[in-house]
């Protein structure tokens, strides 16, 4: 492996979580697809908010109101030019990737679907890309309709292109997938669709703390991700969408916040972004993914890249020395995940036993049964890494992998 | 027929005299290959005890009064657990296995199957294993009644 694309293992000083034992083994998380540990800076920041500033916002006319207030929008502010979006209207913040798909699934919904309508969707989405879209599908009588993936996992490109009926109201694709890594060709389908006249979605939940992601450059319509994957906390998360768009769309959620006047007879809604954020909204964690991104700046999208990239060729290198592992949708490009079965042995058996050699991976379906279905297996045990990990923690890995297929072959 | 709080306290002593959680799970990987294993035709979605982890299959009938358990998993730790529940409820009679103290499961030290995110763990295996129980009950309660 080239040493010079790794990050230092200083890193770990940030993320004292690490430093833990499991079953008397140190720590070794390879679950970062599920989550990402977060580094003190996120939690200093979000304790400061709490010890000098708490207050509810946008509505104070004391200093510790406006102050919480400045730093919420400008977590905000930071999110926009984070992903290069054109206006800070723009952004959204909900809890997270599943709320965001599901603001669109009904808003949106409820203004372009109807009965003879169809949304458009893909074989390899997680459950939360894949339920909300259901779920305004029988609110609205329209239908959903799935691009079938080929037997490596990938999409298959030709129907896809067959799909793109003069029906099909909007495209919601997963940029990377959970499972398997595999990164989608976003831009060609973002171009393919809106020759179309179809808006699209992404599901960007795994991507952003991987790779540079441009919304402008992409020309999606809507970008929806997660704070707790990208080294932020739970409870925060955003969607992007173009304004002309999220202007038109009806609001989901009444409450605080969203409105401008309201009388028994009739309410009238705010302004983007707010319209959309009903209630008192999540201040502290807006704060702490403000954090996160400075966070993941100062390291650098590119050098975290690497990094990864680099991790994940060596595992699978080693992993193909040792033999008798099966690779489940791997290709080259692929973003830093890898999902395998090992021969013989149940994932479950394998995940138990990682687990008492304090290795802390994922197994099962991964909330894409549709996925599994369509390559024919139950799961698999998925290793997802993050910025911190380090080669060792990957020879401990290969370690616990001999060690427990000697204890079941 | 010992009881099942004599069968719970014998398993408990086996497992107790293991120093490290591999010969624990070595032992349970043994009585997985000696669980009455479930007829081929059982082993459909009617039986199946559904979960995102492993598979488990789990049928039983009721043979002179006494509930008899059949398993199996795809995998060979839920395996091992499924032989451990069947040792200790089968062959007891429906109102002994509905009204068993589990907590037994707890001092073997199994904890990180009993967790409920882990649907296809030992709680849902002894959940069905309990209903199955309180099924023929009321089954031979009200042929009792006719």
């Amino acid at each position: 492996m080239t040493h010079h694309s790794l990050l230092s293992d200083r890193i770990r000083q940030d993320f004292p979580i690490l430093g833990q034992s499991f079953h008397n083994k140190p720590l070794v998380y390879l679950d970062n697809a599920a989550t990402t540990q977060k580094p003190v800076q996120v939690l200093e920041a979000m304790n400061g908010y709490y010890q000098t500033i708490n207050s509810n916002i946008h509505r104070g006319v004391y200093a510790m109101s406006v102050e919480a207030t400045r730093q919420y929008e400008a977590a905000r502010e930071h999110v926009r030019s984070f992903i290069n979006a054109s206006r800070v209207e723009e952004i959204i913040f909900t809890r997270g990737t599943t709320e965001s798909i599901n603001l669109v699934a009904y808003s949106y919904g409820q203004k372009f679907l109807g009965p003879g309508d169809e949304v458009l969707i893909t074989g390899m989405e997680h459950h939360s890309n894949i339920v909300p879209w259901q779920l305004a599908c029988e609110r609205t009588g329209a239908s959903l309709k799935v691009v079938p993936l080929l037997p490596d996992a990938s999409l298959d490109m030709a129907s896809f292109e067959s799909l793109l009926s003069p029906r099909v109201r909007l495209l919601a694709v997963t940029h990377v997938s959970n499972v398997t890594g595999i990164v989608n060709p976003i831009f060609d389908m973002i171009s393919a669709a809106h020759a179309h006249d179809i808006p699209v979605l992404i599901d960007g939940a795994q991507a952003v703390a991987h790779m540079q992601v441009d919304v402008r450059d992409l020309d999606c319509d809507f970008y929806c991700f997660s704070g707790h994957k990208m080294y932020g906390p739970m409870g925060i998360g955003v969607l992007y969408g173009k304004y002309d768009l999220l202007n038109i769309l009806p609001p989901w959620q009444g409450g605080g916040e969203m409105i401008d006047q309201v009388t028994f007879s009739r309410t009238t809604y705010n302004e983007l972004p707010y319209k959309f954020e009903a209630g008192t909204p999540n201040v502290a964690e807006a704060i702490g993914l403000d954090a996160a991104l400075n966070y993941v700046k100062s390291i650098g999208l590119q050098r975290i890249h690497a990094h990864e990239q680099s991790l994940l060729a060596y595992l699978k290198q080693e992993m193909e020395v040792i033999g008798g592992f099966h690779f489940i949708g791997h290709h080259p490009g692929n973003s830093a995940v890898l999902s395998f079965l090992t021969e013989g042995i149940h994932f479950y058996d394998m995940g138990t036993i990682l687990d008492k050699y304090g290795i802390a991976v994922r197994t099962g379906n991964h909330c894409a049964q549709p996925l599994m279905d369509a390559l024919g297996i139950n799961g698999t045990m998925r290793v997802s890494f993050g910025l911190y990990n380090q080669k060792e923690e990957i020879d401990s890995l290969l370690d616990a992998l001999r060690r427990a297929r000697a204890l079941f072959l | 027929m010992k009881t099942i709080q004599e069968i719970a306290a014998e398993m408990e002593r086996e497992f107790g005299a293991f120093e490290d959680w591999m010969d624990k799970y070595n032992y349970l990987i043994e009585m997985g290959k000696s669980v009455p294993m479930i007829d081929s035709q059982y082993r459909t979605d009617a039986y199946l005890i559904k979960g995102c982890q492993s598979r488990v299959w789990l049928q039983a009938e009721l043979e002179g009064g006494r509930v008899v358990f059949r398993a199996d998993s795809d995998a060979v730790i839920t395996r091992g657990i499924a032989a451990m529940l069947i040792r200790v409820f089968s062959g007891q009679t429906t109102q002994d296995i509905i009204s068993a103290d589990t907590s037994f499961i707890d001092r073997i030290g199994l904890q990180e199957h009993l967790s409920p995110t882990r649907s296809n763990g030992l709680l849902s295996m002894l959940k069905q294993m309990k209903l199955f129980a309180l099924a023929f009950q009321a089954r031979e309660s009200s042929k009792g009644q006719n």
